[in-house]
């Protein structure tokens, strides 16, 4: 009897969708653990990284861009009519690229790479898993962690915080944009606005959840491909539940990591 | 005798349903062992276990001398330099061309040449199966028959002592069997390889085993050569030959 079935056979009076989750759950930090096993340990496959780099950063760019503009455009648009009611029009740059940088850019841009990334990882690994192609890696000796996990994991930590840095600024544009519809604003002045409002405090905790964000996008999209089941559903299944853990799990961080920002500042 | 592994009393089980319930196999070297049995009844588990793909539940294994229940990474990595694994469905890395999918073994190996040495090596392994007109070619551009060969010849980059072939005749005509059966004889002379070779096609064991055995109920059913099984007056081991050869 495997450990699982030892843990199911020990908590069977709880239900089994509690279980399975506890499962999961242990299973997903067993394999963020052999992740950061292989992290450090050689061959560094640096091609790989830069390739799944290009992947995940440059071949999201218009995408993450297209939304970043309409979000800033939108969001604009719909607060511009509350603030006039209370006489605060000039606050318009300083309360859109605040709720941009802290919170809807992080959040918003994390949910797409969820969708697009996480989803193509538990896809990719997934049919490489049902055609063999990782057990034929394991056989021939290269370590399937290191060459598929390792570099995809850390191009969605390192791309996913670039993302949203550049989602943010194509946001503000957009923010620009909207405010001239209705009225008359130097781009010098919205700027000066911009940051008059956003402090250091505002951006450092909105950058560093983005590196979690990443991470977790990447651990999850892998987990789910590397452990995918049987047959083309079992690819389905991978890339659909990639994204739906992924998703969930940018909620989960941007929770504790508005709570830890609190206690901090 | 020089046995390059060694099994006994092998048990493993999938969630309830208990797979090989004790199976002994000593195989010595340069012997081409085939191994026969229905489908579903273990045999791909059998190898898997071999290779360090699956962990049995109780038994022991010994590969090349070293202890594969519990094998640390040492073991493992010196195990996959010396075994070769055949796959079913070839398992043709599908993103990479057949030059990529050969040299991507060997950069990662402990071969010790420079990049022309490893197109050398590359061409001269893809020369041996026949294929060096495909060296460019994707895997979804290549036939049934010529992926099998294209994954033989992965594995015999590395120079393997024991290669383990998995259903290499299935979904393939006859003729094209037949080239396949034939390379698997070619591959054990000039290497001096040990294999193991699970098949349902009786011409395959016929042409390529010195020893075939059969597996039924998680057991070692019989075990002998080609001529010694067919002869037998076992019901379920005749029928299962003529079946077979049907």
């Amino acid at each position: 009897m495997n450990e699982v079935s030892k843990f199911r056979h020990t908590y069977n009076w709880l239900p089994e969708s509690v279980v399975d989750l506890f499962i999961e759950v242990g299973e997903l930090t067993r394999f963020t653990g052999r992740f950061f096993k292989e992290l450090f340990r050689p061959p560094f496959e640096f091609n790989e990284f830069l390739y799944q780099s290009y992947i995940v950063g440059a071949k999201s760019l218009g995408l993450i861009g297209l939304t970043g503009f309409i979000l800033g455009l939108v969001m604009t648009l719909q607060s511009r009519p509350v603030l006039i009611e209370f006489g605060a029009e000039a606050w318009l740059p300083g309360m859109v690229s605040v709720s941009i940088v802290t919170e809807i850019g992080p959040v918003i841009t994390a949910l797409i790479c969820a969708g697009k990334i996480a989803s193509q990882f538990g896809a990719v690994l997934g049919s490489m898993r049902v055609t063999e192609q990782i057990d034929a890696m394991e056989v021939s000796g290269v370590n399937p962690i290191n060459y598929l996990v390792v570099t995809r994991v850390l191009a969605t930590t390192l791309m996913v915080p670039l993302l949203v840095l550049y989602a943010d600024a194509i946001a503000l544009a957009g923010s620009y944009m909207a405010v001239n519809i209705h009225g008359n604003i130097s781009a010098t002045l919205f700027i000066f606005d911009v940051f008059d409002v956003l402090h250091f405090s505002d951006f450092l905790p909105a950058v560093v959840k983005t590196v979690f964000f990443g991470f977790m996008i990447g651990i999850i999209g892998c987990y789910k491909g590397y452990f995918a089941g049987y047959g083309t559903e079992g690819v389905g299944k991978a890339a659909n539940t990639a994204v739906v853990s992924a998703s969930l799990a940018v909620f989960l961080i941007d929770l504790i990591a508005v709570q830890v920002t609190h206690i901090i500042y | 005798m020089d046995y390059v592994i060694e099994i006994e009393n092998l048990k493993k089980t999938f969630e309830d349903k208990e797979i090989l319930k004790g199976i002994n196999l000593h195989l010595p070297r340069e012997e081409n062992l085939a191994v026969c049995g229905k489908s579903g009844i273990g045999k791909t588990v059998l190898i898997k276990c071999m290779v360090g793909l699956m962990q049995p539940d109780s038994g022991k294994i010994n590969v090349l001398g070293k202890d594969m229940m519990n094998p640390s990474l040492k073991d493992l990595e010196f195990i996959r330099r010396k075994i070769g694994f055949v796959f079913q469905g070839s398992a043709l890395y599908d993103s990479m061309s057949v030059r990529e999918n050969l040299s991507f073994t060997l950069k990662r190996s402990t071969f010790s040449g420079s990049k022309t040495a490893i197109a050398e090596r590359v061409e001269e392994v893809l020369e041996s199966v026949g294929l060096v007109d495909a060296i460019d070619k994707m895997p979804a551009e290549l036939s049934g028959g010529m992926k099998k060969r294209v994954g033989l010849a992965r594995t015999l980059i590395k120079s393997p002592e024991i290669i383990l072939y998995d259903e290499p005749t299935t979904g393939l005509d006859p003729a094209t069997s037949m080239e396949i059966n034939e390379m698997i004889l070619d591959v054990r002379k000039s290497n001096k390889v040990t294999s193991v070779i699970i098949t349902h096609d009786m011409n395959c064991v016929r042409m390529t085993s010195d020893r075939m055995l059969i597996i039924h109920d998680g057991l070692i059913y019989t075990e002998g050569t080609f001529e010694q099984l067919k002869s037998s007056d076992d019901p379920w081991i005749s029928s299962f030959f003529n079946k077979k050869e049907e």
